[in-house]
């Protein structure tokens, strides 16, 4: 046990979770507390004492999932017993057949595809999922597995093929349509109203995720019963929230980062805001001081400060929003605009070859989220192909809104510099430099790609007082944190 | 096996002994937290039973209005604790969390003199006998007497540490202090010890069940974490707030609370500013009841729906979503 401990926080530390040495022991010793076959129970021990942030939870699931899920394997065939459907003692067999051996396990299977038609798997589905039974849903979870993921031993894969072909097969879409339908037949006064049409439709979503991962944990398990844990653990490791790259961010990433991101500008909001409260005095008051030492006898005890006045800058973003970089231009927009209590004025550009001012969108909003997904829809960035053209956008810029650069403004330039061959113009991010503050420049790109095919970011940055790699929100959150 | 765990514990903070477990097994505690009214899940109850074996505090984090002061509050209750509160703020230091010496009584000792001569002299004689070379006590025996207990001002952290009955410490919304005020609680989450320097050392007689609950506006440091069992407290799923608003709400049919559990859950699927919190579907809960409702509809929906959120945006777009209604 503590052998599989240890393996399971190196895993854990391999994902990017710091757990300390004095959280390890006591998660040894937590173990001891807890009896062994509460599988619950062992997870919410290990992960009270292990894992410190619930943004961290999913990777420490994942994880467990694959260490721990050897051992339920018994369990679930005692379970199935009780139960004494046919269907579960089908399932069962099949768990002993995988036990056996990859090659045989996967015989096996097949010989429960023949146990179970097509259309009897849809039928238990199809009753499980109207009926929420548990038990039921996991045998269909294995049958659907046996016959439609088609699993190959020794593959090394994460399995999110296999589960994409299961699901496919069993047209979950078209079993919630059903469940719909069935529901509407069934209601008491003809039809449903809107309200409990809509109520009946989550709860037949919430049971169909909760079968999504049934099927999930079920072909994990084989995968471990396959390869090992620790090899498995490797092919399903995913990036943490923070880590997640924001270029090539997948969309279920992208919609996690969505959810991390509002409660991150919120504290980075919070911090900024006390670290202003607490942070420098500001110049003796004399007045005050005279005054309040008339209580002590004249003598100045107490000295009194001004209150400081922190300068607040002005911003400038100006983001390149072209296809790859849309995203990372999106999150640094939001960024910006929920600590923009820290600015004097924020004004915000977006460009692909033209350009145009999109502060109006974040004016009276209180969601900036609202704001950045009207800015794709409504701002005028298309000058004439709509691929990225730096040198006319910036030219343009400069133009119009060129002189509105002071020396109490920073410029933040956001984008790759994939100019597409056309001329850099970098002579005006020279001239911004000469006029603003500060000039940066935010690259989602990893440093080794700077300047390789047609990245110019080397001749802009001759100008720049600073060029960042920001690929990810840790280092997006990090570089706004010290703006303001 | 729990009883050598039990040695070990106080062998590692030094105690002569940390007193028998509070709960016998997991199912102990559920059912425990049941009877008082909090309805704990797995994770809950689980936490809560390590915490005691282990002797650590407990973290709680969650979004607002899941029940985390409450469940500090429910241990208390179980345990037959007394509860010992600190409220967190912004600008909270040692003196309004741990000890403070009373200043007031100090300077009074001192002018009173020697404790013999308030027996027998009285205050003020003594005090203008000082000027005719009849001099009180010395000054090492006089700092001696104002720097013991007698003028020591208990503040909850150090109450909860030199209790003699059984107590819960919950230390409120503790993301709210400062980073640096942090380490105050340091010693006292890992050793149960409040080191006082004109004092020596205080140590726990029993050991407090200690719960910090946090809103997550900050990330606490590393170091109070790790001295910290972590659980984290989200909404909960919707057979448990059906059963939470059956409990908590008298009166309520159970086709009415399944209506409300359903509509808050799917109400939470929306993107809103502000999520309904638990607290909230209870007075939901209690405002249909007091209104005589037995089925909810769109519109009785829509007219109470301002009890649930907290935004008109969220209002306007649960409604759009929702109820169909504009």
């Amino acid at each position: 046990m503590l052998d599989l401990l240890s393996g399971f926080v190196t895993e854990l530390r391999k994902a990017g979770l710091p757990v300390s040495l004095t959280e390890h022991l006591d998660a040894a010793e937590a173990v001891h507390h807890i009896p062994l076959e509460d599988r619950e129970g062992l997870k919410y021990a290990l992960a009270a004492t292990l894992v410190k942030s619930s943004s961290h939870w999913h990777a420490f699931e994942t994880a467990f999932e694959v260490f721990f899920a050897v051992r339920t394997k018994g369990m679930d065939g005692l379970e199935l017993d009780a139960d004494g459907n046919e269907i579960d003692n089908d399932g069962e067999g099949d768990a002993a057949g995988t036990g056996k051996g990859g090659q045989k396990g996967r015989g096996k299977g097949s010989g429960g595809g023949e146990g179970m038609s097509a259309e009897e798997l849809a039928e238990m589905l199809f009753k499980s999922l109207m009926s929420s039974d548990h038990g039921l849903m996991n045998a269909v979870a294995r049958g659907a597995v046996d016959r439609y993921a088609g699993m190959e031993p020794g593959r090394p894969v994460g399995g999110t093929y296999y589960l994409y072909r299961t699901l496919r097969n069993l047209d979950l879409d078209g079993v919630l349509a059903k469940l719909m339908a069935q529901a509407q037949a069934g209601a008491v006064g003809g039809a449903l109203t809107d309200l409990e049409e809509r109520l009946a439709a989550d709860e037949y979503k919430a049971r169909i995720e909760k079968f999504r991962r049934a099927v999930e944990t079920e072909i994990r398990r084989r995968l471990v019963e396959d390869r090992g844990a620790e090899a498995l653990a490797r092919s399903v490791r995913k990036p943490l929230p923070e880590d997640i790259d924001v270029m090539h961010a997948t969309r279920e990433e992208l919609a996690v980062l969505q959810r991390v991101l509002q409660p991150l500008s919120r504290k980075l909001a919070v911090r900024l805001a006390r670290k202003r409260r607490h942070g420098h005095k500001g110049p003796l008051d004399f007045r005050a001081t005279v005054r309040r030492s008339l209580s002590t006898g004249g003598v100045p005890i107490e000295p009194r400060f001004r209150h400081p006045r922190p300068s607040k800058p002005e911003i400038f973003v100006i983001a390149d929003i072209s296809g790859s970089v849309a995203s990372f231009a999106r999150f640094t927009l939001h960024l910006v605009y929920a600590i923009s209590a820290q600015f004097s004025k924020v004004r915000s550009f977006v460009f692909v070859d033209g350009i145009d001012e999109v502060t109006r969108f974040f004016e009276g909003v209180v969601d900036p989220a609202d704001a950045v997904a009207r800015i794709n829809q409504e701002a005028d960035v298309i000058w004439v192909d709509g691929h990225s053209d730096y040198g006319h956008a910036l030219t343009e810029f400069h133009r119009r809104w060129g002189d509105q650069v002071t020396a109490r403004s920073s410029v933040l330039l956001l984008g790759d510099a994939r100019n597409n061959y056309h001329a850099s113009q970098s002579w005006v991010v020279e001239d911004l430099q000469r006029r603003a503050r500060h000039v940066y420049w935010l690259n989602p790109e990893p440093r080794d790609y700077w300047g390789s095919g047609d990245s110019i970011v080397g001749e802009y940055a001759a100008h720049c007082d600073e060029v960042v790699e920001c690929r990810t929100l840790r280092q997006l959150e990090h570089f706004v944190g010290n703006l303001a | 096996m729990s009883a050598a765990g039990d040695a070990r514990t106080a062998a590692k903070l030094g105690l002569p002994d940390v007193g028998p477990p509070r709960f016998a097994s997991l199912d102990a505690v559920r059912s425990g937290l049941g009877d008082v009214g909090y309805l704990a899940d797995d994770s809950i109850s689980g936490v809560v039973y390590l915490a005691d074996r282990l002797a650590k505090p407990v973290l709680v984090e969650g979004p607002a209005g899941t029940g985390k002061t409450q469940l500090a509050k429910s241990v208390a209750e179980l345990t037959g604790a007394r509860l010992i509160r600190l409220q967190c703020y912004e600008g909270l230091d040692e003196s309004k969390a741990l000890y403070e010496w009373n200043y007031r009584k100090q300077l009074l000792r001192i002018q009173a003199g020697g404790p013999g001569e308030i027996e027998s002299g009285g205050a003020g004689a003594t005090a203008g006998a000082g000027g005719n070379g009849h001099r009180g006590p010395s000054w090492k025996e006089l700092e001696e007497d104002i720097f013991s207990e007698e003028f020591l001002l208990t503040r909850p952290l150090l109450e909860a540490i030199r209790s003699t009955d059984p107590v819960v410490l919950l230390i409120d919304e503790v993301d709210r202090v400062e980073l640096e005020t942090e380490a105050l609680l340091l010693e006292i989450l890992s050793e149960y010890q409040v080191s006082i320097p004109e004092l020596g050392t205080v140590r726990a007689t029993r050991l407090p069940m200690v719960f910090l609950t946090s809103n997550n506006t900050r990330e606490l440091s590393e170091a109070l974490k790790r001295r910290c069992l972590y659980l984290h407290i989200d909404y909960p799923d919707l057979d448990r707030e059906r059963a939470i608003v059956r409990s908590r709400v008298p009166g309520i049919t159970e086709e009415l609370a399944d209506q409300v559990a359903r509509i808050v859950r799917s109400l939470r699927t929306l993107e809103l500013r502000k999520a309904p919190s638990v607290s909230e579907t209870l007075d939901w809960a209690r405002t249909l009841v007091i209104l005589g409702t037995e089925t909810i509809d769109a519109a009785g929906a829509r007219d109470t729906l301002h009890i649930l959120l907290k935004y008109q945006t969220d209002i306007d777009r649960a409604a759009k979503e929702l109820l169909s209604v504009s």
